[in-house]
């Protein structure tokens, strides 16, 4: 190995093959900015609402204790497909009227029981919230997650 | 201690330790809402503890890759640092940002990008910082010898910091924000911190076993090599199920797959260096870490990774306790302990002295080690059962988490064991003791030459 593999030889192929990767990934990158713009979340138009929801989800960092779409904190139930398990993926109404009865109930106070903290959200951003997780839960996540239990 | 300038790392290892204490504080916090879920839910809600619990430890290696850069730099291109003012400067800026990045979180306010919640002016801060750094290192590199280590070490440093600027682009469309977020998130750990760790490892290798140099940084750019076009290309492992094309699938399952071998050729590199070596260094504790951070990051990152990257079988793990096993194994094999072996190296001659509390330090080593290895463990059997009655039987997430309070509770066991080690480290570290353990007491074994 020593003859062959010459320090400065292992230098190139360090600097030239990472070269080489970067390339490749930045292309697929282009391609899957593309897919993800026109294909897997075109479902639903991204409206303003949306976008007011997932300020709010942001704001109050709900992914340090839920997971969406599998990523975040594994301390309270996965939200991509919180609305398909609430049976109110495709009516606004239902959902914002779900969420909003859900948000008022917590902290449920149940002695040996995760507690999810309240939060002062305005029926405006309760909405938008309902709407971003309907939005999410209609992206083509490739058939995840197995079960509607998520 | 060589020149004069590296004390500035001295500093930068302080800072670390303490922060290191924070982070794994909140994580003996979590772990006992985990089990005592009605504690302080109102006052310190569990998403608030988990945030300072991540954020604290991203925060304190990255502080000790600065200090493990300003230690060793010098010594390897055999000159001062440029600008000691700046690289002091640096560290206030990031001690503030820290402070009042946690001061904010406690209070609430922070972002909700997972590990990126810190305000922009903090994220602005840490930019700032990056910037003196690498100006500060690059133009003493510039000035003195050249040698692969530092040039593996910087072209981690360049990269990583140029990755920050990803965490300033969060897109409205969720599934692009969480495609940007990951080029922060696994280029870092997955990439460019490789090549940090690695280049520590050959600094240590170097010092503490004698190999040749040629040697070393032969090695060195061939794990770092293997590296980076595993992980590049093995950031498809997180594309799966976030609404980004099914190719990702089988590029992210068979690239992802090979990321073990830059962790199994970093184990290997060690031992044989070891084996090699004629040096007898008086610092045994750092020769611990070294190699114990090698062997625990192959078993975390490498062989726990290696468990749930293909798609096939993380399309039931993802996002179970099987992930929070490997994050955590991970972490700590291949980050925490390899800023412990820089530090436990350093600091003896940062303070000028000889190897000091080195018993205590090995024992923090065992407590550490065999505490995130039982954590593991439990973690990986929790994540298990979870994934049966959750992705297959369909069983709710709650009913499913109530089923799995015994191993939490056993985690909690396993925390404690940990936070006992991090306090014995940082004890053996800060305060000094009258005992220094003098090598080669044992008569020499028939046919042992060195």
């Amino acid at each position: 190995m020593s003859e062959i593999l010459t320090k400065s030889r292992a230098r190139n192929i360090f600097y030239g093959g990472s070269l080489f990767f970067i390339v490749v990934f930045v292309i697929m990158t282009i391609h899957s900015h593309r897919y993800v713009v026109n294909v897997s979340t075109a479902g639903m138009p991204l409206s303003p609402e949306v976008i007011l929801g997932k300020h709010v989800w942001e704001r109050h960092s709900c992914i340090n204790c839920h997971t969406l779409h599998g990523e975040g904190a594994y301390f309270a139930p996965e939200l991509g497909n919180v609305m398909t398990r609430w049976g109110v993926l495709d009516d606004p109404e239902a959902a914002f009227e779900t969420m909003d009865g859900w948000m008022a109930a917590q902290p449920s106070g149940i002695e040996g029981r995760r507690q999810m903290p309240f939060f002062e959200i305005t029926p405006e951003e309760m909405r938008g919230l309902a709407e971003f997780l309907r939005w999410a839960d209609q992206t083509d996540t490739q058939g995840w997650p197995p079960t509607d239990a998520g | 201690m060589k020149y004069q300038s590296q004390k500035v790392a001295y500093a930068y290892f302080l800072v670390a330790m303490g922060l290191f204490g924070i982070q794994v504080l909140g994580g003996l916090l979590a772990g006992w809402v985990y089990v005592w879920p009605n504690t302080l839910s109102e006052l310190l809600p569990f998403n608030i503890i988990r945030m300072i619990h991540t954020n604290a430890l991203i925060v304190w290696l990255l502080l000790g890759f600065f200090g493990a850069a300003y230690f060793l730099v010098p010594e390897e291109a055999e000159c001062e640092i440029w600008s000691v003012k700046l690289a002091y400067l640096q560290l206030i800026i990031l001690v503030v940002g820290t402070l009042g990045a946690v001061g904010g979180y406690l209070v609430g306010i922070h972002g909700g990008r997972e590990f990126l919640e810190q305000p922009l002016w903090v994220k602005f801060g840490i930019l700032v910082a990056a910037v003196i750094f690498l100006l500060n290192i690059s133009m003493t590199v510039l000035a003195g010898r050249k040698t692969a280590i530092t040039g593996v070490l910087l072209t981690g440093l360049w990269l990583l910091s140029l990755l920050w600027i990803f965490a300033f682009i969060n897109p409205d469309n969720l599934s692009l924000d969480k495609m940007y977020w990951w080029f922060v998130i696994h280029l870092w750990v997955e990439g460019t911190w490789e090549l940090v760790m690695a280049a520590i490892l050959a600094f240590l290798m170097l010092k503490l076993t004698g190999v040749d140099r040629e040697v070393v940084e032969k090695w060195l750019y061939v794990i770092v090599a293997t590296a980076l076009f595993s992980g590049i290309l093995g950031t498809g492992h997180h594309f799966y199920w976030i609404g980004l094309p099914a190719y990702w699938q089988w590029t992210g399952s068979i690239f992802s797959a090979f990321e073990v071998v830059p962790f199994f050729a970093m184990m290997s590199f060690a031992f044989i260096m070891v084996w090699k070596g004629r040096r007898n260094h008086p610092n045994k504790a750092a020769l611990l870490w070294a190699l114990g951070s090698a062997t625990v990051a192959f078993f975390g990152a490498g062989v726990w990774g290696f468990l749930h990257t293909f798609h096939g079988v993380n399309f039931y793990t993802h996002g179970t306790q099987i992930t929070a096993a490997h994050g955590h194994l991970a972490f700590y094999g291949a980050y925490v302990a390899m800023n412990l072996a820089i530090i436990t190296y350093a600091m003896p001659l940062l303070r000028g002295r000889a190897p000091y509390n080195q018993v205590l330090n090995m024992v923090s080593f065992w407590l550490m080690t065999g505490g995130m290895a039982f954590m593991t463990f439990v973690l990986t059997f929790a994540g298990t059962i979870q994934t049966h009655m959750q992705r297959i039987v369909g069983d709710y997430y709650m009913d499913v988490q109530d089923q799995l309070a015994l191993f939490y509770m056993m985690r909690l066991g396993a925390g404690v064991c940990v936070a006992l080690g991090a306090v014995l480290f940082i004890y053996s570290q800060v305060v000094v003791r009258r005992e220094i353990i003098t090598p080669n007491t044992m008569p020499k074994a028939e046919g042992e030459t060195a």
